[in-house]
């Protein structure tokens, strides 16, 4: 959904009929533009739409900072002006050594930046809760049109299956796979210990979040089913994937983008937690998680450390909910009646 | 009624069988093996052989499985290998019915580890469930009624951040700050009722449990207020006020009512996977449960526990399942016929 689209159009009805499929007339509104025009005047999701789109640029631009040197994540700094060898390397100065050079302080021990480490953190956290919600997404969208589509014993088969992945305890699973698959992943492709760890963190939490998205897809399937288009493009002899990726998929975006929204913050969550427990990516590499669990053995004498990943996660993790959750708003064309 | 309680306990059972076959496969069909790990890191060739006979990795992982669930029927002896357990009788482990194991690390049968750690892990959760839900149903039932207003974003916002913030975060919070730090707490160590008396078991979890409850709350609050919001939009509840029913027995006979029954599933669901363990909030305290126990046999390999883990904590949810569907058919009978 493009949020550029022009606001000026004032249309003396607020509520125009559903227009699916009917070329766009002078004085209507798409159902689009009609739900821009719902979010744009819900104050909040507006809010939360710049914050997810500040974040979303910022984690573009840690790469490329890095790379120009304007922010530095990894190399150690052990200078014995910034950190206290006496102290077991708590940084010096006030609220863990924020000075204008370092604004969120210094990384008690080896002396990274703080702001480099978390800005670069969003942007590996990001990318596997994105890539995580992709998987879950790819995977229960199509399994949702086939089993929806089909019907029979392929829609009983893929309901079971959802209901098998939905019975083993996720967390659970999501720690005890790591112990063999890691290293499974590595000695098959050879990857080192991190991309290993991303790969299985990518892959184990969207293999578990798929049936949620497929329940959904496949009940609003079922009612796409019977609409006309569907018959006419059948009776044009529409193959099987010409009817679910064509005539099917863009009938079901919306819900897609909502659980899209809504699903992201609870992988960006989930490799905070994971991270706590000694799985995913390690340091060097910062991800929010493996961050802010360094920050655990600090909260006592390095409060501010503790504090800031923390806050970076509620602050990403609420934005994209209540982003997710104005998007679902606007779309509900009952809203505004 | 009764052949309904039947069908869904057969499927029960069958989902339980595939779910643990699909748990050994995922764990013993891997290309490595592991009685590597389970025996340790400096472990010899023969030493690695002898372990894979005494556990039986050296069976393909069906049979691995079909083991298993004699173990579970008839119950079974540890070392796996006949042989063995003629070399050294005095070893050998008797696992009764119900066994889900034996794992190597503890020299123990998998079912006496849960034994000791399932009461922490139960306490916990009953603990933290009361809370959660007199929370949670409370604080969204006021915020349904001054919807829009202050008092209802504040307690939607406190609900946002609570649910936003880490658990582990707020529970080191409360353990480093309001535990060891300001003292409020004595820092919570598990004590049974037994060993302490109700004081003392409730005193410790009561840390633990609010950590945990905070979380579910922050869910529920939005939940309830979601579910309250809808009834009370419903047809049959304007007539009951243009019938001059009092305000409140609207809320508490109609609204309510219709509001709980979708959050009843959703707590006994989120009730029954909690009796597995809270993984996060038992690592911060420290505190022995099945979640605790799960990160430990991470840690050191410990495969079988792993394993009996999974397949105790997926047969919690299968009931849980199970009930919550008996009880739907016994509310709504048109639940039993289809």
């Amino acid at each position: 959904m493009s949020l550029s689209e022009s606001q000026l159009e004032v249309s003396p009805t607020p509520d125009e009929p559903k227009a699916d499929d009917q070329p766009q007339s002078l004085e209507g509104l798409s159902p689009t533009k009609l739900a821009v025009r719902r979010f744009r005047k819900d104050r909040l999701s507006m809010i939360a739409f710049y914050v997810v789109a500040f974040v979303l640029v910022a984690a573009i631009l840690a790469p490329i900072f890095t790379k120009i040197g304007i922010i530095d994540p990894i190399s150690l700094n052990q200078d014995d002006k910034l950190i206290d060898p006496t102290l077991g390397g708590l940084p010096r100065g006030a609220a863990g050594g924020i000075t204008w050079a370092h604004p969120l302080g210094i990384e008690p021990g080896t002396g990274r930046d703080v702001l480099s480490r978390l800005w670069y953190g969003v942007t590996f956290s990001l990318s596997i809760s994105l890539a995580a919600a992709i998987v879950a997404i790819v995977v229960g969208t199509v399994l949702g049109i086939i089993a929806g589509f089909s019907g029979g014993l392929i829609d009983a088969t893929v309901g079971r299956l959802i209901d098998l992945t939905l019975s083993f305890p996720q967390t659970l699973m999501l720690l005890a796979l790591s112990s063999i698959f890691v290293a499974a992943i590595q000695q098959r492709t050879g990857l080192s210990t991190n991309p290993a760890n991303a790969v299985y963190e990518i892959g184990v939490l969207g293999l578990f979040g798929w049936p949620a998205v497929a329940r959904l897809i496949r009940g609003q399937v079922l009612s796409i089913r019977e609409r006309e288009f569907i018959e006419a493009a059948k009776l044009l002899g529409a193959s099987p994937r010409r009817l679910y990726f064509k005539e099917i998929l863009p009938n079901v975006w919306a819900p897609l983008l909502v659980s899209f929204t809504l699903i992201t913050p609870q992988y960006v969550s989930a490799e905070a937690a994971l991270s706590y427990l000694g799985v995913g990516i390690k340091p060097p590499t910062p991800t929010l998680g493996n961050i802010l669990t360094d920050g655990v053995n600090y909260a006592l004498t390095d409060f501010t450390y503790f504090l800031f990943p923390a806050i970076v996660i509620a602050v990403i993790v609420v934005s994209l909910n209540l982003f997710g959750d104005g998007v679902r708003d606007a779309l509900d064309p009952k809203a505004d009646r | 009624m009764f052949a309904y309680v039947i069908r869904r306990l057969f499927v029960g059972v069958i989902m339980l069988l595939v779910m643990s076959l699909v748990t050994f496969l995922l764990f013993f069909a891997g290309p490595l093996d592991p009685a590597r790990f389970a025996c340790g890191k400096n472990c010899s060739e023969a030493q690695q052989a002898q372990t894979s006979k005494a556990l039986g990795f050296d069976k393909s992982p069906v049979v691995q499985w079909s083991d298993f669930v004699k173990g579970v029927v008839t119950g079974r002896q540890f070392p796996d290998d006949p042989a063995l357990r003629k070399a050294a009788p005095k070893l050998v482990t008797d696992c009764p019915t119900g066994c889900l194991g034996y794992s190597v690390v503890s020299t123990s049968t998998v079912n006496k580890e849960f034994k000791e750690a399932i009461p922490v892990s139960v306490s916990i959760a009953i603990f933290a469930f009361i809370m959660w839900i007199i929370g949670g149903v409370l604080f969204g039932v006021i915020a349904a009624l001054f919807k829009g207003r202050l008092l209802d974003r504040g307690i939607v916002g406190i609900a946002l951040v609570f649910f936003a913030f880490p658990t582990f975060f707020i529970g080191q919070l409360f353990l480093q700050f309001v535990a060891i730090k300001w003292r409020v707490f004595e820092v919570p160590d598990y004590m049974s009722i037994a060993e302490g008396g109700i004081g003392a078991w409730a005193y410790n979890l009561l840390l633990p449990a609010f950590t945990l409850a905070l979380f579910y709350m922050a869910g529920y609050v939005r939940m309830t207020r979601a579910f309250v919001l809808e009834s009370m939009g419903e047809d049959y509840l304007r007539t009951a006020r243009a019938k001059g029913v009092r305000q409140s027995r609207v809320l508490f006979k109609h609204a309510l009512r219709a509001a709980l029954t979708p959050l009843v599933t959703m707590a006994g669901l989120d009730f029954a996977s909690l009796l597995g363990g809270a993984i996060i909030t038992e690592t911060v305290f420290n505190f022995n449960g099945l979640g605790k126990l799960a990160v430990v046999a991470v840690n050191t390999y410990d495969l079988p526990t792993l394993v009996g883990l999974v397949i105790l904590l997926a047969t919690f949810v299968i009931l849980a399942n199970i009930v919550v569907d008996i009880l739907y058919a016994v509310i709504d009978p048109r639940v039993r016929v289809g």
